[in-house]
């Protein structure tokens, strides 16, 4: 795949002198060992919010979606923003694993693996949503083109909707397929380390036998690139179907043709935020900080400064257009003169000061370097594309044509708790995921540990390269 | 060092002959009176009888998209025959014949715009490649950067023209430079705080000089870089290359609003800047190859190899499929949502240039995802050339179809004057992008990454 020499100027991936061995037993060393007490507290508290959530959807289905906060203007609030924003958080799994990997770019090999799990997870959190803001849950199998006794009553495939079940349910299944190709050598080394006859039943399951020979190598890579080229347009795809959900209507501020693009770089963004904030911890408390380095976090940041600014051209574009196309109701969108002076001015601001305003500051390298406030500034950031969904979704179901069907909307406990659930759900599988899976490509680490190592590019250094 | 092939010099040098004979020639026989158009389409008529069956049935083609809700502010129909032009008075002409005499009156400059910005953006595009090349470190492109270099010596004489032609091109162009239209049009009078003359021309400005400044100054720390022990300009050149992506995808959107949104200034779209970038991308990518395969050919490259142009390759497919997303998604969004507003901008397109507008799609799109799909085929010279061919041609459409549709609308035609100017600039590209080439060795020495990018293989 990539080349084995390298410019002198880049720095190193891999710090301090790390052989191949010591990759496998630092990969391993969380699935081999014992979680101790902080895991089960943090566990604790997310299967708890996990419960609870559980609790709020099933008391919304068998009560009735009035429970939710909705209107009958705002016909979409949480449910919605939420779904978009977990979609979103997904989508930098697939960046990472995909579009990095058609770059060619070795830095992705440290952070691919629980971005892809981010992925997944975060997807399943989504998918939830289109499922429980249904008003009767029970029929969603009526989304499906299948042959009925209604004569075969079939689905209308006009609808951006159904679009969202097709890309969604595409989406998991691909990246699912993917992220496991990746794992198979991870969870052979795995199954070649432990010494529990369990673990290795298990992991020689789930690694399917794999014995990593040439050939098999050979197809890996292969199968590999193929999927990273299918990610790639699935990836734009998802969040683009996504965002006709919206941009197809002709509901004022939604109605928009740049919502493809710009859904899909906003995705990037909440997504690379959402990964800094599980890598800064994870490298931390699975003592991984060699594997991913501050270089890897400035990385990152640099892809949160791009998609960022794409972000905040689109705003500009939005805000711009809004007001050029002449059209008196374009002044109650979401990004409008309407919007950050009237009733949800909170949320007009709060998503300029956390999308626009706080990721400026990741242009100093200092700061971009710096771990706390990186951490700091994707919280941030999830926070404010959270609010951007919100003020897409609300704000402009807020003001529509008629004024006399103007509305405000006021969550309710169930609205806040099923979202808290998701989150919780969320932490639930992570966290499990942590102690189980390789959280690190070791097989792909270990592809550039000779070319991008420090203790390797510093023989390199003294001993010339040629 | 590469020279200019002696016959390809004069090859270029008879290209602009022609192609300026040709373009003074669509000036000269413009109708200059009613009373020509009234002769035009008098033979119009005895020569295809019924060949005007649009004009017929305009009205009914036009009522279903009339906005009733603003139609009561009473600038509705000024708004559809604007941007359909399928009413008989467009651009407050007095009567069907005057603007016709306004349409005709328009195509050589449409005709001259399209190519001189087509051949613009090609050296714009590369540069912004080369921007990216920069800001992103690559470690494959380095052997690349003289030629991408030599592609954007285009700019400076091809931006220039472009200035020359928007500035002065006026109501041709841009309706909204019309007081007398605009003292009747409520929607163009709240437009007039952006789209006033004196603005238009300072943004003009603006985005000549960015541009040409960086690629000054890119240029120059590249070739300091060739004779330094040190890697500062190499830092200089990252530096400014950040910056001018920040600045390029800003000035990007408004020079699409300003130059291509504004001629049909009632018509908005938010997606439409993006979507010239994807054309403008695409199309210089493909350029840096071609200009490649034809180094490569004269051996004088010897440094890149068939893994550069496979990259390439690569970039002029994944382009291509971008440029149709962006266009799928712009239209079939407004498809979609059918507003009266925003669907005349389509409707023209489909009803008056079919062909053309969906001849674009299988050219841009089914073509280069066909031709270079397969590995082994991107690595191939005259494979790539001919998706190139392919790709170029349909972005050529691409640009015509921005223009004509909202300047010329159904009076468009394909001849001389659009032949000429495709061929004048044509030549000066050849010509310009030679001699750029030839200045320097095309071995960009002492990059930091240019031996990663000679050892460069996967």
């Amino acid at each position: 795949m990539s080349s084995h020499y390298e410019a002198p100027i880049r720095e190193p991936l891999v710090l301090g002198e790390k052989s191949y061995h010591d990759i496998s037993v630092d990969v391993g060393a969380p699935v081999l060992g014992k979680a101790n007490k902080s895991w089960w507290i943090v566990f604790t508290i997310a299967l708890v919010a996990f419960l609870w959530g559980l609790g709020c959807i099933i008391y919304t289905i068998s009560t009735g979606i009035g429970v939710w906060g909705l209107n009958k203007t705002i016909g979409w609030a949480w449910d919605i923003t939420n779904f978009v924003w977990w979609v979103g958080i997904g989508h930098a799994g697939t960046l990472i694993s995909a579009v990095l990997l058609l770059f060619r770019q070795k830095w992705r090999m440290a952070v691919n693996r629980s971005a892809e799990a981010m992925t997944i997870f975060a997807v399943v959190q989504a998918g939830l949503f289109p499922i429980i803001h249904m008003g009767r849950p029970w029929l969603a199998y009526w989304v499906l083109p299948i042959p009925n006794q209604f004569g075969s009553l079939w689905v209308n495939f006009n609808s951006p909707l159904l679009w969202d079940v097709f890309a969604i349910s595409t989406y998991l299944s691909i990246s699912l397929v993917f992220w496991w190709t990746g794992l198979l050598p991870d969870f052979a080394m795995i199954r070649d380390r432990t010494k529990s006859p369990f673990q290795k039943k298990i992991y020689g399951i789930l690694s399917f036998g794999w014995s990593g020979r040439v050939k098999d190598w050979q197809r890996f890579e292969e199968v590999s690139l193929v999927l990273a080229g299918l990610a790639t347009p699935l990836v734009l795809s998802v969040h683009t179907i996504v965002s006709f959900d919206f941009a197809t209507s002709v509901v004022p501020g939604w109605h928009s043709t740049i919502f493809p693009p710009y859904f899909v770089a906003g995705a990037i963004f909440s997504g690379f935020a959402m990964v800094q904030t599980l890598l800064i911890i994870m490298r931390k408390v699975s003592n991984l900080e060699s594997y991913i380095t501050v270089l890897h976090i400035e990385y990152m940041n640099k892809v949160i400064l791009l998609t960022g600014g794409i972000v905040t051209v689109a705003y500009i574009t939005e805000y711009f257009i809004g007001w050029y196309s002449g059209v008196p109701y374009e002044n109650y969108t979401y990004l409008s003169f309407g919007a950050a002076t009237g009733p949800y001015w909170w949320a007009f601001w709060a998503l300029i000061t956390c999308n626009l305003i706080v990721p400026l500051s990741l242009w100093v390298k200092k700061l971009r370097r710096n771990i706390r406030w990186t951490f700091f500034v994707a919280l941030v950031i999830n926070i404010g594309m959270w609010f951007e969904r919100f003020d897409i979704i609300v704000v402009d179901l807020s003001k529509d044509r008629l004024t006399s069907s103007w509305a405000m909307f006021q969550p309710t406990f169930v609205d806040i708790g099923t979202f808290m659930g998701t989150i919780g759900f969320f932490f639930v599988l992570f966290l499990l995921y942590a102690r189980t899976f390789p959280v690190i490509a070791q097989a792909e680490v270990k592809t550039i540990l000779k070319s991008s190592g420090e203790s390797f590019k510093r023989l390199r250094a003294e001993h010339g390269d040629d | 060092m590469y020279t200019l092939p002696s016959k390809l010099k004069l090859f270029s040098i008879v290209l602009i002959v022609l192609g300026l004979a040709g373009i003074i020639f669509g000036f000269l026989t413009t109708p200059k009176t009613i009373d020509d158009v009234k002769k035009i389409m008098a033979e119009q008529e005895s020569l295809h009888g019924d060949s005007h069956a649009v004009a017929g049935n305009e009205e009914g083609e036009t009522a279903n998209f009339v906005d009733e809700a603003r139609g009561q502010e009473g600038y509705s129909e000024n708004a559809m025959k604007h941007a359909t032009d399928l009413k008989p008075e467009g651009h407050g002409a007095a009567s069907h014949e005057e603007h016709v005499l306004h349409q005709l009156q328009t195509r050589p400059w449409s005709a001259t715009f399209v190519a001189a910005f087509f051949f613009m953006m090609l050296a714009l595009g590369a540069l912004v490649f080369y921007a990216i090349q920069y800001a992103s470190q690559a470690g494959w492109s380095p052997v690349l950067y003289r030629i991408i270099e030599g592609i954007t010596t285009y700019l400076l004489p091809g931006s220039i023209i472009v200035f020359l032609i928007v500035v002065f091109a006026g109501t041709h162009f841009y309706p909204w430079q019309d007081h007398e239209l605009v003292a009747g049009d409520k929607i163009l009078q709240e437009k007039s705080t952006y789209l006033n003359f004196p603005f238009f021309l300072i943004r003009a400005v603006i985005y000549l000089l960015g541009w040409n400044l960086y690629r000054y100054f890119s240029r120059k720390n590249s070739l300091v870089q060739a004779d330094t022990n040190n890697y500062g300009p190499y830092r200089k050149n990252f530096k400014i290359s950040v910056f001018f992506l920040i600045f390029f995808i800003v000035t990007e959107a408004t020079m699409s609003w300003d130059w291509f949104m504004s001629m049909t200034p009632h018509w908005y779209s938010t997606l439409f800047a993006w979507y010239i970038f994807a054309s403008m991308f695409v199309s210089a990518i493909t350029v840096i190859a071609l200009v490649t395969i034809h180094l490569k050919g004269l051996g004088l490259i010897p440094f890149v190899s068939d893994k550069h142009l496979h990259d390439l390759a690569k970039y002029m497919f994944a382009f291509s499929i971008f440029w149709t997303y962006l266009w799928f998604s712009q239209f079939m969004l407004i498809w979609y949502a059918n507003i009266p507003e925003e669907v005349t901008y389509f409707i023209i397109r489909i009803q008056e240039y079919k062909l053309l507008f969906f001849g674009m799609l299988i050219l841009n799109f089914v073509f280069p995802i066909l031709v270079l799909m397969n590995s082994d085929y991107k690595r191939i010279p005259w494979f790539v050339v001919i998706a190139a061919v392919f790709i170029l041609v349909g972005h050529y459409i691409d640009i015509f179809l921005l223009v004509m549709p909202s300047t010329v609308g159904h009076n468009w035609h394909f001849g001389i004057p659009e032949i000429a100017a495709l061929l004048f600039f044509l030549g000066l590209f050849i010509l310009v992008v030679g001699k750029g080439l030839s200045k320097v060795s095309l071995k960009p020495e002492n990059d930091p990454f240019i031996k990663e990018s000679e050892n460069y293989h996967f």
